[in-house]
């Protein structure tokens, strides 16, 4: 008789994610960016290179960069920033460094929120179902995107009142509020529909005649069977978020300048798409690549998480 | 020690039957379970018997304390656990398990078959003798599994397969009495004889009591030592095995039984069938008197008016019907 080494269902999981090739090379590709974005302050230095910097010598008397591309070169790998004369690599680094923050935190706090709301709203259905439920029905009600805009200013102006955060970081705290506000009833629907039929299952009335406590239900019956829907909602609504934060920013309710974001740097671009398409073209570029290399990540995840896959 | 590992004394069990919305109020209460009275004792098995809706499955499921009982007693193992909350509930679980009737439903899909089965352990936190792995390979042993597939998931696995999966995560802590709901009415009929001879063999090797829901009657003859006929929340009749199939006193348990297909075709040309007139009765507004009588060829108007008394009529067989049979 051989040995068998007990392995966990996440072991399992793994195993599976191992044999994906799109989901490796996806995870790569995501890992990359993420490590561009975070690492963003140590590879601009190693470049010699600065995102507040203005390299005026790579612009024509009009304010364009010279060169083809939009003055790509062995220094510059992105181009030049067309009338400031920004380096657009470092921009984009940095921005996509507040992108991934915001999109991550919000889509995070969301599914959090969601989970735990949905999940309670499903289990113990009655009463605190129909709260839940009122007040999700509610937020789907409300015309989030034209609050979102209208508030924003005296939110910022509260939030920089509380004298934690300025600027920016005002900003964005307030943005990734609203967007948490108004983003976890939609997984909250989800789940709770799911928890309602999961908690029909036999398994769970066998968890309730040996005696398992409803946490015990709720965190090992219930949840191992939530998380691949999570995982899928988190790679939808992650370039979900990245877009909705550039939209904002776009609208000057999201981040500023000098900061840079996608949002900022393609409302930027749009001005110059005539006469440097390059500068256009990179950003929208980075963005699709981060997008569907989530999505393909996402996707991967799941298949590996489904028991009855193969 | 008392005889009896069970006890069930005027059990009911009424649900609320509810119209939908915030402003929902009680519209009338269905009556699923409603006066059962019934033993099991060690090491017997009782078959509960009766057609869709008539409350066996409740009767197990209050057994279990899935469900708060209504009104009435139930006393297990000399103790009475009808208002017990949940935490002092717990101790008394790891004495009292079930087997359920649908495989695919009852076993985490995200559980390995390890996992499915030591859950008891955890649950009660108990380290079983020899480590929780061992105990689970010993248990996928006994129940007639490979102890090499402790790391699979229920879906790698048949009907049958998963069923005795479901078997030995109920014997994991040695339990005194087992509620067995139609554990066999999912599977193939060649799979069911091997399910219930393993339930069979159990028995005999570790000494359970059984409290066996079931409609197939050719399968509760087989395992029962008693069977309790069931209709419509009420017991009708209660009787050895052999005494019900041959002596049965119930005009109910009388159609019950003649609906039972038998192999000789001579004798099934030549005996009687009683087909029974009309649907089963709405459990929310169920008939006065004897709930049978809408459908009893017996019924009298004593029938509709006055609820029968349960009578003794040998030593072990009880019968609720003003007019049983001799």
């Amino acid at each position: 008789m051989s040995e068998v080494i007990l392995r966990t269902p996440q072991q399992i999981a793994w195993g599976r994610f191992r044999r994906n090739k799109t989901g490796i090379v996806s995870a790569i590709v995501v890992l990359f960016f993420l490590f561009l974005a975070y690492g963003a302050p140590l590879i601009t230095r190693l470049f010699g290179l600065s995102s507040t910097e203005t390299y005026l010598d790579g612009l024509d008397p009009q304010g364009m960069p010279i060169g083809a591309g939009g003055g790509i070169s062995w220094q510059h790998p992105f181009g030049l920033e067309p009338g400031a004369g920004r380096d657009v690599f470092s921009m984009l680094l940095y921005g996509s460094r507040i992108s991934f923050s915001v999109a991550i935190i919000t889509s995070v706090a969301a599914i959090g929120i969601g989970m735990i709301l949905g999940i309670t709203a499903g289990y113990f259905r009655g009463r605190v179902d129909a709260v839940i439920g009122r007040f999700s029905d509610l937020l789907f009600a409300f015309p989030s995107f034209f609050m979102i805009i209208a508030l924003s200013i005296p939110m910022v102006e509260r939030v920089e009142s509380l004298g934690i955060v300025r600027d920016n970081g005002a900003r964005l705290t307030v943005l990734i509020i609203f967007f948490v506000f108004f983003g976890w009833p939609g997984f909250a629907r989800l789940v709770r529909s799911q928890a309602m039929s999961l908690r029909e299952r036999d398994f769970i009335m066998a968890a309730q005649s040996q005696g398992a406590s409803n946490w015990r239900i709720i965190t090992k019956e219930m949840l191992p069977n939530l998380w691949p829907t999570a995982i899928v909602f988190l790679s939808l609504s992650l370039p979900g978020y990245l877009a909705a934060e550039a939209v904002f920013s776009f609208l000057g309710v999201g981040i500023n300048p000098p900061a840079s974001t996608f949002g900022l740097v393609l409302s930027d671009a749009i001005k110059y798409w005539r006469a440097d398409p390059a500068y256009l073209m990179i950003p929208c570029a980075m963005l699709i690549a981060i997008v569907l290399a989530l999505n393909l990540l996402g996707d991967a995840v799941r298949d590996a998480l489904d028991t009855k896959a193969e | 020690m008392t005889e009896n590992i069970l006890e069930l004394n005027n059990l009911t069990k009424f649900f609320p039957a509810k119209a939908g919305g915030i402003f929902s109020r009680a519209k009338g209460e269905v009556r699923a379970v409603d006066g059962v009275s019934l033993t099991v004792a060690r090491g017997e098995t009782v078959g509960l018997v009766g057609e869709s809706g008539c409350g066996k499955t409740t009767v197990g499921r209050t057994v279990m304390k899935l469900y708060e009982p209504t009104s009435g007693q139930i006393v297990f193992d000399g103790q009475d656990i009808t208002n017990l909350k949940r935490k002092e509930m717990k101790p008394i679980r790891s004495k009292m398990q079930m087997i359920f009737q649908d495989p695919f439903s009852s076993l985490n899909p995200r559980h390995t078959v390890g996992t499915i089965i030591s859950s008891s352990y955890t649950i009660h936190d108990i380290e079983p003798e020899g480590g929780v792995e061992h105990s689970v390979r010993e248990l996928l042993t006994l129940v007639g599994l490979n102890p090499e597939h402790i790391n699979r998931f229920p879906h790698e696995f048949s009907g049958g397969q998963r069923q005795r999966i479901g078997i030995a995560r109920s014997l994991a802590l040695k339990p005194k009495l087992i509620v067995a709901d139609e554990p066999v009415s999912a599977l193939d009929v060649s799979i069911q004889a091997q399910v219930i001879n393993l339930l069979d063999d159990l028995q005999k090797e570790l000494g359970l009591s059984y409290l066996f829901v079931a409609h197939d009657l050719s399968i509760v003859q087989h395992i029962s030592d008693r069977v309790v006929v069931m209709y419509l929340g009420k017991v009708m009749e209660m009787a050895p095995t052999r005494e019900l199939f041959a002596n049965p006193r119930h005009p109910y348990t009388k159609a019950l039984l003649s609906a039972v297909p038998v192999a000789d075709p001579k004798m099934g040309r030549s005996r009687e069938r009683i087909i029974l007139q009309g649907d089963l009765p709405s459990p929310v507004n169920p008939p006065s008197g004897c709930v049978f009588n809408t459908r009893c060829w017996k019924a009298q108007d004593i029938c509709r008016t006055a609820v029968p008394e349960t009578i003794q009529v040998t030593p072990l067989q009880t019968v609720a019907c003003h007019f049983p049979e001799v």
